[in-house]
């Protein structure tokens, strides 16, 4: 082989190797684009919300009811009031259900028995079904049907349960399987019962973990919308829900009503009440992150 | 109360009465330990009730809905206009079908790529600060009320970007960007469930790629990407359920007109948006337009059990399995 010979082979092995460097190069360039889009989009979505909704954000806007005629003295009082005792209601339905369901899957049920590999299944497919079919569920089965409590402020907040539930008893099993056996083995060789050991050891352990997951379904449910359309949740009501049978309405709900409205000062208070919702939602991710680095156990 | 601390005093000498101790000793304990038992157990069975719940009423309503409405102008009748009136009345549920898989799949045009992408950056490329950022930011727009991504579509993509950047002529509600909004909305989801797969590829894998002297790319490309395919798969399908499941987006920017069209500029309606749209004026129980929400709502229900089940059928099917 000659010199030159050798350089050909060189540089054609040099150009060879150049093909998959360009192309290496136009695929980080699409890598960059789509991160970027996603990045983008948010700055957008969240750039849209502020822009249109900071000018008719002021305290009045808080503490006001809703008018159908009038833009600028419109408010989202009543769907603020709503929305918080909605996550109330949805917790003090989902933490009890969903813990305990927890608790037995893990602590108690025989994997081998097709019954409980029935409700881990079951729990799976729950947790994928379309929210506006919870809707339904509580519409007919909730607000009319067997409960019949009417589209009311409980009805709402059963509904929202329902729909976090299977997220709930997943987030919950897994902090729970989180706290090592050995824990569970230390509390029953000094005799402890069962109960005992998940009472003092087991729950005590994994409570961390159940609150930060609490706390990010419960803010799921904040933002559901088509649900409480479904069952009926009141559009700009000029009061407060006064009890759990009072008709209600959330700030989702008033947001899709204002968008709905042919005036576009009214379209613009939908921003300023979504900023109130993320506002709600930073809130409720905060706690979460707060629990999480306070008190989560290291084994 | 029952005595937890109830204390067992065992006569050693006597075989008969040690174990007649123990066992009242079990006994004493086991009504509280029982009880639990069967209080946890009653918890579990409120979901089970919750999923015969949904099926037993949307069968029974559904089985109603059909006694008066042949099953075969529902499946096959291109018109679906329940609430008119007389002769102008029609059930076929096409034109809500091929809304909901329509837009679906506009907005899967636009998250697969960018989605699968975002992906493949943040496991193989971007560094681990870059990742850290990134990732908890596609989680926070995953995270956002999709009642704010309606507004989103409705204000900013159909006037600003569709009509004032690409200067395409929409209606106001129209398909196109409903469809892109859901798009938008399940690229974290995927990316984000895809680059779990990815990353769950082991090390060795790819160091030995390394070693025979493969580029990152090719790494990326054609090592861990094919060895995390079930969990891709699964991502992708996880967006479409989702992206078929969504209800507001459509109903704010999409329009309440059910279309059997392929011109994404016009108005759509999918089988979600449709309930919502129903369900909120008081249609009175018992009659055929209350009926047709649960139909509707049986054939969304039954489509996404459909989707979640290849998903997790694939993934069990494909799953490559590393020591």
């Amino acid at each position: 082989m000659t010199g030159s010979d050798l350089a050909a082979a060189a540089t054609a092995g040099m150009r060879r190797g150049e093909r998959p460097r360009l192309g290496g190069r136009l695929f980080s360039l699409a890598m960059y684009f789509a991160v970027g889009l996603a990045l983008i989009s948010l700055a957008a979505l969240i750039g849209q919300t502020v822009v249109k909704g900071s000018p008719s954000l002021s305290i009045e806007f808080l503490t006001s009811y809703p008018s159908r005629i009038n833009p600028e003295s419109s408010g989202v009082q009543s769907a603020l009031v709503g929305t918080l005792l909605l996550i109330v209601l949805t917790a003090a339905f989902v933490v009890p259900v969903g813990v305990a369901t927890a608790l037995y899957l893990e602590e108690y049920a025989d994997r081998t028995k097709w019954w409980n590999r029935m409700i881990e299944v079951n729990i799976q497919n729950l947790a994928a079904v379309p929210s506006v079919v919870y809707g339904i569920l509580g519409l007919a089965f909730i607000v009319r049907g067997p409960l019949s409590l009417g589209p009311v402020l409980l009805a709402g907040g059963l509904t929202l349960g329902l729909l976090v539930l299977p997220v709930v008893i997943i987030v919950s099993r897994e902090a729970i399987r989180a706290v090592p056996p050995s824990i569970r083995d230390g509390a029953l060789a000094l005799g402890a019962t069962k109960w005992q050991t998940i009472s003092k050891q087991v729950l005590p352990g994994a409570r961390a973990g159940i609150v930060t997951g609490l706390v990010l379904s419960l803010s799921r449910a904040v933002g559901e919308t088509a649900p409480l359309l479904v069952i009926g949740a009141a559009s700009s009501p000029r009061f407060d829900p006064s009890g759990l049978n009072d008709a209600f309405t959330a700030l989702p709900i008033q947001i899709f009503t204002w968008t709905q409205d042919p005036n576009p000062a009214f379209v613009d208070k939908a921003a300023t009440a979504s900023i109130v919702l993320l506002a709600i939602l930073a809130v409720m991710n905060g706690i979460a992150i707060f629990v999480r680095n306070r008190y989560e156990q290291r084994w | 109360m029952v005595a937890f601390d109830q204390v067992n005093v065992v006569d050693e000498s006597e075989g008969e009465r040690v174990r007649a101790d123990l066992v009242r000793a079990r006994s004493a304990r086991s009504i509280a330990e029982g009880s639990i038992r069967v209080l946890l157990m009653a918890a579990a069975a409120i979901s089970i009730a919750t999923t015969t719940a949904i099926v037993v009423i949307l069968v029974r309503e559904s089985l109603s809905f059909f006694s008066q409405v042949p099953l075969a102008q529902y499946l096959f009748g291109t018109k679906w206009t329940p609430l008119l009136a007389g002769d102008q009345q029609s059930f076929g549920v096409l034109p809500l079908l091929w809304g909901t898989f329509y837009l679906t799949g506009i907005g899967l045009l636009l998250a697969i790529p960018c989605g699968l992408l975002s992906a493949i950056y943040l496991a193989e490329f971007a560094r681990p600060k870059v990742r850290n950022t990134v990732k908890p930011i596609l989680e926070l727009l995953a995270g956002m009320p999709t009642i704010i991504f309606g507004y989103f579509a409705l204000t900013f993509i159909t006037p600003k970007i569709l009509r004032g950047l690409f200067g395409v002529e929409v209606l106001q509600y129209n398909g196109l960007a409903a469809g892109l909004t859901l798009g938008l909305l399940v690229i974290p989801t995927i990316a984000s469930v895809a680059e779990d797969a990815m990353r769950s590829v082991p090390h060795s894998l790819r160091e030995g790629a390394f070693g025979l002297g493969a580029s990152r790319l090719q790494v990326a490309l054609r090592v861990v990407f094919p060895a995390a395919l079930s969990g891709v798969v699964a991502a992708l399908i996880l967006g479409a359920s989702r992206a078929v499941g969504e209800t507001v987006i459509i109903l704010i920017a999409g329009g309440q007109q059910p279309s059997l069209s392929l011109d994404p500029r016009i108005s759509f309606q999918s089988m979600a948006s449709f309930i919502a749209a129903t369900a909120r004026g008081d249609i009175p129980q018992g009659t055929l337009k209350y009926e047709t929400i649960f139909v509707v709502g049986f054939t969304l229900f039954i489509v996404t059990l459909l989707l979640n089940a290849v998903s997790s059928r694939l993934v069990r099917r494909y799953r490559q399995v590393y020591e």
